[in-house]
């Protein structure tokens, strides 16, 4: 019963998909952890140098060299205004394929990836947070854990993240 | 029959189509005063092996043509008829018509009746000028069959040197060909034939003479058939050859040959074998070798040429009646070389250009890396790491050797765009009434095939140019003491990283004097003391044409603009040179690859920005007197006279400079389309050659750049979209003022 009501209520919020059970990856932005799917996930990696790209706002760090691609990053801390932007060895960039486009985020640290069912899975509530929450799956609960999980493709594709050609000027 | 054939009409169309582009090069290639007999020989087996292919399939109307152009050519090539320019023309035109009705059973568009009929006409008048024998209703009804045997009869015809009117009583009288009746041992693979084509093969044959179906009973893979026939065994390859895979045929004489046949001591039995892709054998020696197949097909053709020379020589020395079958051996064993020339060239496989591209990336990382690698590897002691540098050193050897390997994939010889060129002039020129020559010269420069495709249509545009406003008129060439025929050479050479075309004409070069009076007319900045370089330029201006000489021929199309524009859009650029009254040069040099651009890395603060070359004019160190502000906002620089407006990159990407005063830093002339501007950056870095990458496929368009790239740190650089920048500071300088 609380089965189905939550997986209703996942479903009305977000018509990504079956999400019965998902694999998430775990990662912080100053004290909030955050997850997102793990399949959208190709690889993490240290901050490396970056070349800054002209006029981008100041969230879009600017491009890396992946292995012959060119990868644009965005820090997902001065976008949501979470923790301090800072860069040093523990800094990690998750690079996410997203239906073929490349995008590399900075988070504060990656900590774990979990099994979700959609038991575990509530919907989040209606409150102005820093993400939309159109862009947010449903909080997970684990333990005494509190996990965000957000549609990444959703957000990384919004208009508000300018990272796609229709949104640039 | 007809949903069987289906499978076959493919191969057929793709085979038609060889031969009549074949057909073409070698039409082009005649010489009309004195024809090679090899060339008209290989036309004439085009058109028979069409005519084969059509009748087998009831394509009647393509047959039909080719049995008025075959019969026409067969005269030719036995010298009864001499060869002039209007059947050169004919013959092109009727290959047009061909192709048309081949793309008509393809099933896109149809051959328009009134030109096949206008072509029918044509061959036949030549044909008939001469006083053949044919009439052309007879021409028409014959069908395929008749017209074999009248192909053996003319086979012998050939052996026999015969005066014309001899010989078209010959043809006329069949009546000594079944002394020439062979019998063949015909065998071939029939697991994927369907019954029907079967029936329909066996019926052909049938028709062709006697035939016995030897095929043992029960046994389902190889068929064994005898035929006992008049025609030559060329013919009966031919009209098998569509129906069965000719890898599998195999068509022997079974039966004695006449023993007086001198041919009989030097070729015993001549086997004609088409296996796997090797070259026919003939005679036991190359039997011998076919057998071991694991050798390189380059072993067995010398042997293949010793045994078979032996058979032109003494067909040629013995003078007398051949058997039809032995005389065909040595065309045949020759056509099915080139068969298998064929075969071997299209041992290639179809990739899909991204897989390539995508190997073509991880090459690059890997070279990157490994320099990488070996930069730190300079700085270990060579002693204690002997071992790991050795290797390192063999790892850079073979990154070279791989990424080389790599780059040579994406590589087409420009002989596929030159190719086309001579049918171009030709026609153009005679419509003109021009006489010209087409040289090319190095056809095997090898370039990007994205290249290949785009380099066409400025190239044609060139050439079409040249042929209208360069080359003169025969009278006007002779009365300046020239050849009454104009060259135009095409030459593709390797320079450098770059690939040079040029296309040269020996005509009436261009003329200063009016290009300037024209540029003044339309006020263009010019000044009587501009050089030759800079004159000729102009010439590339949008809208720029001495309105005078404007023709259909060079009217229409792109202009000579558009042609600059293309080329500079492939990262090329363009120059004239031009002597007045000797003739005029335009060189093309182009990157080797669309991948690759030649560009100036530049330093703003700590980024790299890389400059196209193509777009860069000069750099300099201006004086501080020199730059002007223009009501306090734009920038401009004095150069030679010329006010450029002044575009600080740090301004545009928001940077900060290192250097902040321009007279301190430099500055580099950009020329992108007409407009000048002068960019302003801290420091000249280098000149590179770089790998273009795609900003857009992971992040957008970002204004002022065009692309990517990574540099030999594995950093990754901008490169800047010159004709944007420079366009955006003339706008803005507009606003200004």
């Amino acid at each position: 019963m609380l089965l189905t009501q939550a997986a209703a209520a996942g479903e009305s919020l977000n018509p990504v998909g079956n999400l019965a059970s998902s694999e998430f990856l775990i990662f912080r932005l100053g004290k909030e952890e955050y997850g997102i799917e793990i399949l959208k996930v190709q690889e993490i990696r240290g901050y490396d140098a970056i070349t800054r790209i002209a006029n981008a706002p100041e969230f879009i760090k600017g491009v890396i060299n992946l292995r012959g691609v060119i990868v644009p990053i965005v820090d997902m801390r001065i976008k949501f205004n979470l923790g301090e932007a800072l860069y040093d060895q523990f800094t990690v960039v998750i690079i996410l394929n997203l239906s073929g486009r490349v995008i590399g985020i900075v988070v504060d640290g990656v900590s774990d990836v979990i099994n979700l069912d959609t038991e575990h899975l509530r919907p989040a509530p209606e409150f102005g947070g820093v993400i939309d929450t159109e862009y947010i799956i449903g909080l997970g609960t684990m333990e005494e854990r509190m996990l965000i999980l957000v549609d990444i493709e959703k957000l990384m594709s919004s208009s508000e993240m300018g990272l796609l050609e229709q949104t640039g000027k | 029959m007809s949903t069987d054939l289906e499978q076959f009409y493919e191969i057929f169309f793709e085979e038609a189509g060889e031969l009549l582009a074949e057909m073409e090069t070698r039409l082009l290639r005649l010489d009309i005063l004195s024809p090679d007999p090899e060339d008209l020989n290989a036309i004439f087996r085009v058109a028979h092996s069409i005519k084969g292919g059509a009748g087998t399939f009831g394509f009647t109307d393509m047959a039909e043509l080719t049995h008025v152009l075959e019969s026409l050519l067969d005269r030719l090539r036995r010298n009864e008829l001499e060869l002039r320019a209007e059947m050169v023309d004919a013959f092109l035109h009727a290959r047009d018509v061909l192709k048309h009705q081949l793309d008509g059973h393809k099933g896109n568009g149809s051959a328009d009746p009134a030109e096949v009929e206008a072509v029918n006409r044509k061959l036949k008048e030549l044909e008939r000028d001469t006083g053949s024998s044919h009439t052309p209703s007879e021409c028409l009804s014959e069908t395929i069959e008749s017209a074999s045997v009248e192909e053996s009869a003319s086979a012998v015809g050939a052996a026999v040197p015969v005066a014309v009117a001899e010989l078209s009583v010959a043809v006329a009288q069949p009546v000594s060909v079944p002394e020439n009746a062979a019998t063949y041992r015909i065998e071939f693979d029939c697991t994927n034939l369907a019954r029907p084509v079967m029936e329909k093969l066996l019926a052909d044959l049938s028709r062709q003479g006697q035939l016995k179906n030897l095929t043992e009973p029960g046994n389902e893979t190889v068929c064994t058939l005898q035929l006992s026939t008049q025609i030559s065994e060329e013919d009966v390859w031919e009209s098998l050859a569509f129906l069965v895979d000719p890898t599998s045929l195999s068509i022997e004489i079974a039966g004695k040959i006449a023993d007086d046949s001198p041919l009989a001591a030097v070729v015993p039995e001549p086997v004609i074998e088409c296996e796997q892709k090797h070259p026919p054998a003939i005679d036991q020696t190359a039997a011998t070798v076919v057998e071991v197949q694991e050798e390189k097909e380059e072993t067995i053709t010398p042997v293949l040429s010793n045994a078979a020379s032996p058979v032109p020589v003494s067909l040629v020395s013995s003078g007398a009646k051949q058997p039809a079958g032995a005389t065909a051996g040595a065309p045949r064993s020759k056509s099915s070389a080139e068969q298998s020339s064929a075969n071997s060239e299209s041992s290639s496989i179809r990739v899909s250009v991204e897989k390539v591209d995508q190997m073509i990336n991880l090459v690059g990382e890997l070279v990157i890396t490994q320099a990488m690698l070996a930069q730190t590897a300079s700085q270990i002691d060579p002693v204690i790491f002997e071992k790991l540098l050795n290797g390192l050193n063999q790892l850079e050897r073979n990154t070279r050797d791989l990424q080389e390997a790599v780059m040579s994939i994406r590589m087409m010889p420009i002989s596929f765009v030159f190719s086309r060129f001579p049918r171009v002039v030709r026609d153009v020129a005679s419509k003109l009434g021009k006489q010209v020559d087409l040289k090319t010269v190095g056809e095997g420069t090898e370039l990007d095939k994205g290249l290949i495709e785009k380099i066409t249509d400025p190239l044609t545009h060139l050439i079409r140019n040249s042929l209208d406003h360069g080359i003169e008129t025969p009278e006007k060439r002779r009365e300046l003491g020239k050849p009454a025929r104009g060259t135009i050479t095409l030459r593709a050479s390797h320079q450098g990283g770059s690939v040079i075309i040029e296309v040269a004409d020996d005509g009436g070069g261009l003329n200063r004097e009016k290009i300037l009076a024209k540029a003044q007319s339309r006020s263009l900045p010019v000044n009587e003391n501009m050089t030759d370089q800079e004159v000729w330029m102009l010439i590339f201006e949008a809208g720029f044409s001495t309105a005078d000489v404007v023709t259909d021929v060079s009217g229409r199309g792109v202009g000579m603009d558009v042609v600059k524009r293309n080329i500079e859009g492939l990262g090329g650029r363009v120059e004239i040179d031009s002597i007045t009254g000797q003739g005029t040069r335009i060189s093309i040099r182009l990157p080797l690859t669309l991948a690759i651009l030649d560009g100036l890395s530049v330093a703003v603060g700590d980024q790299m920005f890389i400059i196209p070359l193509t777009y860069i004019t000069e750099s300099l160190k201006p004086a501080a007197e020199d730059i002007r502000t223009i009501q306090g906002q734009g920038r401009v620089v004095q150069v030679r006279g010329e006010y450029l407006p002044v575009i600080a990159l740090h301004e545009i990407f928001n940077l900060e400079p290192t250097v902040k005063n321009i007279h301190e830093g430099i500055l580099v002339i950009l020329d992108a389309e007409g407009s000048k501007a002068a960019m302003f950056v801290d420091t000249l870095v280098g000149q590179h050659q770089v790998v273009i990458k795609s900003l857009e496929s992971n992040y957008r368009r970002v204004a002022g750049v065009s692309g990517a790239t990574i540099m030999g740190d594995g950093s990754v650089a901008l490169i800047l979209d010159a004709v944007g920048l420079v366009n955006v500071t003339k706008q803005r300088m507009i606003h200004a003022a």
